[in-house]
């Protein structure tokens, strides 16, 4: 367990500096190192610190919090076929985006992109409460959440079907695939703080999580409070995915594919998958993100497209594994 | 030493109670057999004396909190529920959650009481061994190491021994019987009354959300009491090897 998390730090340490020194400018690594450091009002420094270390950044914490939150979902509904974009955050958070690129608050107002995804995937978390109930079960929690996903998604595409300005939908289609291009600082403190809080939320479940293996009964006899338990994995979810989503648009398969991944490598204990998946996760996006600048530097592939691309064959390989062992 | 005390202990499901005004105690080193129809309560009986369900009246141990209930009493609910393919050994530690405060590691006393359930079921040498992939018969057993493990003065098993080969689960009542001799008392819901006769020192018959008789094995199981509650006749009688309890026929 302490050897894959060690081993997962280096991959992030190692992978961080690697997306600080890649990019479209070409500069030495040794410069650009040096440029970040110490400000020397050159060109570099510019480049180095308001393009590709907000970029690095947001990629390692957006990276994290989708591995965490899919980790802890998985653990909380034992299945791990779960997602955090199961609870509706996801695609609410993207139909407050879309929302603001359509009415041209994003491109008018500074910074109203990432606020409108926030308050949208704050209303999604508020419906899905309401309509689970506070003390509901895990599965009165995903129908909500599959009802309130159908529900932006029909509604997303409904404001793009209406759509009376082509280059206005054409941006949302782009939003969409998810992207940590242009991304500056202010990104980064937008996200950082409600990812930090998630973080916070999310790493608090590991015990009652590890408890859930034996079924919601045995754990709430053992001292584990579900209702708790439950409201924490919600908000923290909505906290790390609804900013990721607000900042870097829909990112898929690394909640999904990342806790899959590394679950037999901390003894399937859904409680220190929590903090492998985290840093899996970062891994993982950090790769992405530096895939798309290496593969296509000219055509600005979407990030959300090549996670998915190699996501999906990714995940079904593992399907197929499971499957020859008999698992 | 009262473990557990019930007091006119109600569950409504709408307007129709599932349980009815039970009360009950557990003092120290019984081995107590809940027994009683498909749909008698039994269930919903141990549940609510757990505090796990919405229930009117009065239970010792819905009072406590969460933690201290933890460390009062250990539950196996009747599904053998193992999510994740997590070594025995872990699965066993999991027992060891109501004494670990937040972040806190499992320490010698927690390891020394996780190797004694494990010795104690003679699971030794599956402590590596992958839960999900060992047989139900083993997998029940792991998991009551799991509740062992949490050294609890009273154990609920709801129906323990379903599923299980004549030998698992004889071995299973006297391992309970062996800690209701320690000291511990245990709860446990059966459909074999064969079994319930021979191992338990207690019975408690439950018949539609009432209790209808409660006492020593032998006061409980009469021609009668079999008649009414179970609808069948039986043929008991205690020999050299024992008691030996066997229903007969159904009474139409």
């Amino acid at each position: 367990m302490n050897r894959v998390i060690i081993l997962l730090s280096l991959l992030v340490a190692l992978l961080f500096c690697a997306a600080l020194v890649l990019g479209p400018a070409q500069i030495s690594p040794l410069v650009s190192l040096q440029a970040l450091l110490i400000d020397d009002q050159s060109p570099v420094t510019l480049v180095m610190r308001e393009i590709r270390l907000p970029r690095a950044i947001l990629a390692g914490i957006i990276g994290a919090s989708l591995g965490m939150a899919g980790a802890a979902m998985q653990g909380y509904l034992r299945n791990p076929l779960a997602d955090p974009g199961l609870i509706g955050v996801s695609g609410s958070a993207a139909l407050g985006a879309v929302l603001s690129i359509q009415t041209g608050l994003a491109a008018s107002v500074a910074f109203a992109l990432p606020a409108s995804a926030l308050a949208g995937a704050l209303v999604g978390v508020g419906l899905v409460l309401l309509l689970a109930g506070p003390r509901g079960s895990s599965l009165t929690l995903i129908l909500a959440g599959i009802a309130i996903s159908a529900l932006a998604g029909a509604l997303t595409s409904l404001v793009l079907n209406l759509s009376p300005n082509p280059f206005a939908a054409n941006e949302i289609v782009f939003w969409m695939m998810g992207s940590l291009a242009d991304r500056s600082m202010v990104h980064v403190w937008i996200a950082l703080p409600l990812i930090a809080l998630g973080a916070v939320a999310l790493a608090s479940l590991a015990r009652g999580l590890d408890a859930l293996t034996l079924g919601e009964d045995a754990a709430e006899a053992m001292g584990i409070n579900l209702k708790r338990l439950r409201l924490t994995l919600i908000f923290g979810t909505a906290a790390v995915v609804g900013a990721s989503t607000a900042v870097a648009g829909a990112i898929g398969f690394i909640g999904l594919v990342v806790p899959h991944i590394l679950r037999p490598f901390v003894g399937a204990r859904p409680g220190h998958l929590l903090w492998a998946s985290a840093l899996g996760g970062a891994v993982m996006l950090l790769i992405a993100d530096i895939a798309v600048r290496l593969v296509l530097p000219t055509r600005d592939l979407k990030l959300g497209v090549l996670t998915a691309l190699v996501g999906a064959p990714l995940f079904l390989h593992l399907i197929y594994k499971t499957r020859r062992d008999g698992l | 030493m009262t473990l557990l005390s019930v007091t006119s202990r109600t569950v409504l499901r709408g307007t129709c109670p599932v349980l009815d005004h039970v009360s009950f105690d557990v003092s120290a080193g019984e081995l107590i057999g809940l027994i009683g129809p498909n749909g008698a309560g039994k269930t919903t009986l141990m549940r609510s004396a757990l505090g796990l369900i919405a229930s009117t009246g009065f239970s010792s141990l819905a009072e406590m909190t969460p933690g201290a209930r933890g460390r009062a009493v250990a539950w196996m609910p009747q599904a053998r529920e193992i999510a994740w393919p997590v070594s025995v050994h872990t699965l066993v530690a999991l027992g060891r959650t109501p004494y670990l405060g937040a972040g806190q590691t499992l320490n010698a006393a927690d390891i020394a009481a996780v190797d004694q359930a494990l010795g104690f079921l003679g699971l030794e040498g599956y402590r590596d061994r992958t839960a999900t992939q060992l047989s139900g018969g083993e997998q029940a057993r792991v998991l009551l190491a799991r509740a062992l493990a949490q050294q609890t003065p009273l154990l609920m098993a709801d129906e323990p021994t379903a599923g299980l080969d004549p030998a698992h689960q004889i071995s299973t009542m006297q391992t309970f019987a062996a800690l209701a001799r320690g000291g511990q008392s245990v709860i446990v819901s059966l459909h074999d009354l064969g079994l319930a006769a021979r191992h338990c020192t207690r019975l408690i018959v439950i018949d539609a959300g009432k209790i209808v008789a409660d006492g020593a094995p032998a006061s409980v199981l009469t021609p009668e009491r079999i008649r009414t509650t179970f609808g069948v006749t039986a043929w008991h009688q205690t020999t050299e090897h024992g008691v030996i309890f066997q229903p007969l026929d159904v009474i139409t």
